[in-house]
């Protein structure tokens, strides 16, 4: 199950494992992306917490953590390749994994429907 | 994610307004004004530029005529440029000075039959225009010309581009490297110039802003020329050592400090030393200045920006990072900064600090990417 916040991230649940990413309009709105920092292993996260850099050819964006929790592995390709959350933003061109310390939190996310709805509205 | 909010105050609307909302341009508040920072990618389009050729709506920036007796004389005493040496058609890059030598502005002026045509930058071209009335006697006349439109054709294929579509007295090919003349596109009266802010070859047409729409979609409907936004027209100019005014030249800098030392290199000029700041502005040149803006290759990907703090070795604040971004051409970032001189010497290693974060750096030569300008032969 995916879930979405209003600045634009994604967390994707497997039991209490959450996949963190930005959404496909946030990448098209940033534009080129030439560099990430993605959080490190052991790093613990607070929900709307400063958790990853973006920074595209024009300007820098903090990614917040769509949830709590503890990171479990950062994206390694995207330091590389920063690209591929351009060309994968739903898949490939994800940020980091974490442990959610507090499920109950998704209750305030959007579900796919209501994000695309959201963004239908900018 | 977080958005930048830039304060809105009243914006206006360029003659091509509609013309970049109809081609995709994303708009943004730049000097005033709603201005396309991209189209297609400002990564695509500043590549675009250095292969092929690239349109840009300049016409934020302020066109200014001056007219009227002694215009010569009178200019000479605010900018430090041979004035009088710039026969018709000859274009110079020079500096509005502030009384302490700083750089109020900087500006291109050519000889037009009529007096000095002049192109400002468009965020402070009210205060340039002020900043003239006040120090210019009332016979010279100021003549804004904000009925006119300014595009900027860059890139290595510009010139086969234009050729197709300029008649004049003379052809194209006469005009070098910062040389001007009259011309007709598609019976548009045009002043053009072989100049711009890329490090390319290019041109500067200036046209009256009921035309833009005609010229432009002229020049785009060429396969070789696509438009350009904004976010592409800054990393260019930043890989062409090029300053962008009230970021790497301001008030509190001097022509020396910002390494624009030729715009004060006239001999007469120098020996004159009228103009203001001229005593503090030659002292620095014979002696160098305290502090200089250099170029930075950063290590790693992550771009430096704007703000950015230069360290001593003893992780001391010793200068500001004024302009910084991942360079396309390079495929790595690159940055402009002021640094104490005894740091200035190409290969000098420094360290940046950007929100906590220690970056390692080392002085390059200006410009990154050669600049391609097409020159005369003496």
């Amino acid at each position: 199950m995916r879930y979405f916040t209003e600045d634009h991230e994604w967390v994707d649940v497997d039991g209490d494992i959450g996949t963190v990413g930005i959404t496909d309009y946030a990448q098209g709105q940033l534009g080129d992306i030439v560099f990430v920092d993605v959080p490190e292993e052991g790093k613990t996260v607070t929900k709307g917490d400063e958790a990853a850099v973006v920074e595209s050819v024009k300007a820098a964006s903090d990614v917040y953590s769509p949830v709590s929790g503890t990171v479990i592995e950062g994206n390694a390709d995207l330091a590389d390749n920063p690209g591929l959350v351009n060309e994968d933003a739903d898949g490939e061109g994800w940020f980091f994994k974490l442990t959610l310390s507090d499920p109950d939190e998704l209750k305030d996310l959007m579900d796919e429907a209501k994000y695309e709805a959201f963004v239908a509205k900018l | 994610m977080s958005d930048e909010a830039e304060t809105e105050i009243e914006l206006q609307t360029l003659p091509l307004d509609a013309w970049h909302r109809a081609r995709g341009g994303r708009m943004v508040p730049f000097a005033g004004y709603h201005m396309p920072v991209q189209y297609e990618g400002i990564m695509a389009e500043h590549l675009w530029v250095r292969d092929s050729a690239g349109l840009f709506d300049v016409s934020h920036m302020g066109q200014l005529l001056l007219s009227g007796d002694n215009l010569d004389d009178e200019l000479e005493k605010l900018i430090p440029a041979d004035v009088k040496g710039v026969a018709l058609g000859q274009q110079k890059y020079s500096l509005l000075l502030a009384e302490n030598g700083g750089i109020l502005d900087d500006l291109m002026f050519s000889r037009w039959p009529s007096g000095i045509y002049m192109v400002v930058n468009g965020a402070v071209k009210y205060e340039d225009i002020a900043h003239l009335r006040e120090h210019l006697p009332d016979e010279i006349t100021i003549n804004h010309l904000d009925d006119r439109a300014l595009l900027a054709l860059q890139g290595p294929k510009a010139f086969d581009v234009l050729k197709r579509h300029t008649t004049g007295d003379y052809p194209l090919d006469v005009l070098v490297f910062m040389k001007g003349g009259r011309f007709e596109i598609a019976g548009v009266d045009a002043y053009i110039s072989r100049s711009g802010y890329t490090g390319e070859d290019g041109f500067e047409i200036s046209i009256p802003a009921d035309a833009a729409e005609k010229v432009a979609d002229l020049l785009c409907g060429e396969p070789e020329v696509k438009p350009i936004g904004l976010g592409a027209r800054d990393s260019l100019r930043l890989e062409a050592d090029l300053p962008l005014y009230g970021h790497d030249l301001d008030p509190e800098t001097t022509p020396m400090m910002a390494a624009l030392g030729f715009a004060v290199a006239s001999k007469r000029r120098r020996e004159e030393a009228n103009y203001p700041g001229a005593e503090r502005i030659l002292l620095e040149r014979e002696q160098g200045p305290v502090v200089k803006r250099v170029g930075l290759l950063v290590e790693g990907r992550q771009p430096v920006r704007e703000g950015a703090a230069v360290l001593d070795a003893d992780g001391s604040e010793v200068g500001k990072v004024t302009s910084g971004g991942f360079a396309p051409t390079l495929g790595a970032p690159i940055a402009m900064a002021y640094v104490p001189a005894a740091m200035a010497e190409v290969g000098t290693r420094i360290q940046l600090n950007q929100r906590g974060k220690v970056h390692e750096a080392t002085v390059a030569a200006m410009p990154f990417v050669p600049h391609r300008y097409v020159r005369g032969s003496k």
